[in-house]
């Protein structure tokens, strides 16, 4: 028999067989996004097909798309659009609502009850109406859909580093540096954001699935990426006459999304146990 | 203590309007951030600069943006919401009639939703840790994974394609109540499930958060029975919560309906306002996203209200 100090000792330096899984599927799709133009079989644009809605065949292992395109292909070259817009988008929500959240924090008083009111006004934005707005005004491009994904994101990302950063201002060498006359930025970077680092890299994650699903509705809805660049999204849109056929391509980019957003929800789960071990022993 | 609840209340209705002006200042920004304007977005490309000048004009394009706003918002609370760009109607005219398909849509999926979601919350949390449990939070992890579209397109290919049991496309002008409610089946599982992932996880989460408090404990110390402490001593107090998370959960039912009525092609606001973005139509674009967010805004007050009076130790005034 183990104690449970030990088996938290035990869990924390090995990942369970989910976790490695997930984490697999995370590095092929970040392989995938990557190297993709470089190992897709045919050009995404060339039609190899004479059969459209062709099925899954050793020449075309995804079927081929609409036009007889090689559906492979064009799921590769699309992961860099899906991955890459995603990322961006929650690199620059996380950027963004961390430090708000921990300037809020550290400030606290009229600055900390302003910021939150103002994030909390945004928060109650539903995120897929209000995106649709701002296509609507913007049009659809790469950058507006970085943009809006962002700005949606960041509230929520907001009220989750304030929620940290407050349970560690109160610490004692939060006070101590307050005491050595440290300035705001020093304490914010150097004392309370190195503490706060575990859940706002879990929130991460969290925030990359909500943004990657929203992105792929709006190409669902032929609002996103627009042709003739592809995203998992907008491969589906184009395909959607082939649900009827029973084709391929009108479901494997949908696939696709499923396990990236699975992978990283699995691996969050198996690691927020970690997390929530290491936090306990503060 | 009467005066105290009524206060809260009107201090939760006052921020409700100010959510709601902020929420209409932030659509009319975005829908007006790209310098090139509607007239010329409708008119298209090959408009004599004449003829745009003057649409531009017509539609008060030429004042200045702020002065544009006050008029908008002073229209837009008397229930003028503008002409629609693209067939010259009042965007009011197009809104009525789809807002109560939507309305009958939405009503029918959280009739179902709520009292499914109740149930497997409370249950999962009553019986947390068991494979029941695991099995409930491992198919909402899965559900929370997958794009509404996808749930929507695979139960059309089963049901619709494969098995030929149902047609493919909602119609409300079905022949008979028997036809109507099969056309309707899909489209409202399809958001029941969507929403229901949602709710239900909130709710177990809610419930188990009240269930970490030290009168739990206590009562567990008493001997009293995982159901009892549960619905007799969680449940009261979990109750604000609770109600709190399935209206938040609700905010899964505005997308959620966005694909199910461009998927089942069903004559609602939501594909109207799709078909709106596409062709720039801003007037219509506004006026759906108003419909959304302040439908989405009363929910979230109503809820809140109703934890207000539920809630004993709201009575006291809210600790934040």
């Amino acid at each position: 028999m183990s104690s449970p100090a030990e088996n938290r000792l035990i869990s924390a330096f090995r990942f369970s067989p989910a976790a490695i899984i997930s984490l697999a599927i995370i590095l092929f799709w970040t392989a995938i996004a990557i190297i993709g133009p470089w190992i897709a079989p045919h050009s995404p644009g060339r039609i190899v097909d004479f059969d459209v809605f062709g099925p899954m065949s050793a020449s075309f292992p995804a079927g081929s798309d609409y036009m007889g395109r090689d559906m492979l292909s064009r799921i590769i070259v699309g992961t860099r659009y899906t991955v890459g817009i995603s990322v961006t988008a929650t690199l620059i929500a996380s950027f963004v609502g961390t430090f708000l959240g921990l300037f809020a924090a550290v400030s606290g008083g009229a600055v900390d009850s302003v910021l939150s009111r103002a994030m909390d006004t945004l928060i109650s934005l539903p995120s897929t109406i209000f995106a649709l707005v701002i296509v609507a005004g913007l049009g659809s491009s790469i950058p507006v859909l970085i943009g809006a994904s962002a700005f949606l994101y960041t509230p929520g990302i907001y009220r989750v580093a304030r929620a940290v950063a407050l349970t560690i201002v109160v610490q004692d060498f939060v006070t101590a540096a307050r005491a050595r006359g440290e300035g705001k930025l020093y304490i914010m970077l150097r004392e309370v954001l190195p503490n706060m680092l575990p859940p706002v890299l879990t929130d991460f994650g969290v925030r990359f699935v909500y943004i990657m699903l929203l992105i792929s509705g709006l190409g669902f809805l032929g609002l996103g990426v627009q042709p003739p660049e592809v995203d998992w999204g907008t491969l589906v849109y184009e395909n959607l006459a082939g649900v009827g056929l029973g084709a391929p391509a009108a479901f494997l980019p949908a696939f696709c999304v499923v396990s990236l957003a699975l992978a990283v929800n699995l691996f969050l789960d198996s690691i927020g146990d970690r997390a929530k071990a290491g936090s306990s022993e503060l | 203590m009467n005066g105290k609840i009524t206060e809260l209340i009107l201090k939760r209705i006052g921020v409700m309007f100010l959510t709601l002006w902020l929420v209409a200042t932030l659509i009319f920004i975005a829908s007006n951030l790209l310098p090139g304007d509607a007239a010329t977005a409708s008119l298209g490309q090959f408009a004599t600069k004449e003829t745009v000048e003057g649409l531009r004009s017509a539609l008060g394009l030429d004042q200045p943006p702020l002065q544009r706003y006050f008029s908008w918002m002073a229209a837009l609370v008397q229930g003028d919401a503008g002409i629609s760009l693209v067939n010259k109607q009042p965007v009011i005219d197009q809104l009525l009639g789809r807002m109560s398909n939507t309305l009958f849509l939405a009503a029918l999926t959280t009739a179902i939703a709520i009292p499914v979601a109740l149930f497997i919350g409370v249950t999962s949390a009553i019986w947390r840790g068991s494979f029941y449990d695991r099995l409930v939070s491992g198919s909402s992890v899965l559900a929370m994974s997958t794009p509404e579209f996808m749930v929507a397109t695979l139960i059309v290919f089963v049901f619709a394609v494969h098995l030929g049991w149902l047609p493919a496309l909602a119609n409300l002008n079905a022949a008979s109540t028997l036809d109507l409610m099969k056309s309707l089946l899909m489209p409202v599982c399809v958001l029941v499930f969507i929403v229901v992932a949602q709710m239900a996880r909130m709710i177990r989460a809610a419930l188990i958060s009240t269930l970490q408090s030290s009168y739990i404990e206590m009562s567990t110390l008493k001997g009293a029975t995982r159901n009892r402490i549960v619905l007799r001593h969680a449940m009261p107090n979990a109750l604000a919560p609770i109600l709190n998370s399935t209206a938040l959960a609700l905010n899964s039912l505005l997308s959620g309906v966005v694909f199910v009525e461009i998927i089942f092609n069903y004559p609602g606001v939501a594909r109207l306002m799709v078909d709106a973005v596409s062709t720039r139509d801003i007037p219509l674009v506004q006026a759906c996203a108003m419909v959304f967010c302040s439908s989405y805004l009363i929910l979230v007050t109503i809820a809140d209200i109703f934890a207000i009076i539920t809630n004993p130790r709201l009575r006291r005034g809210r600790a934040h």
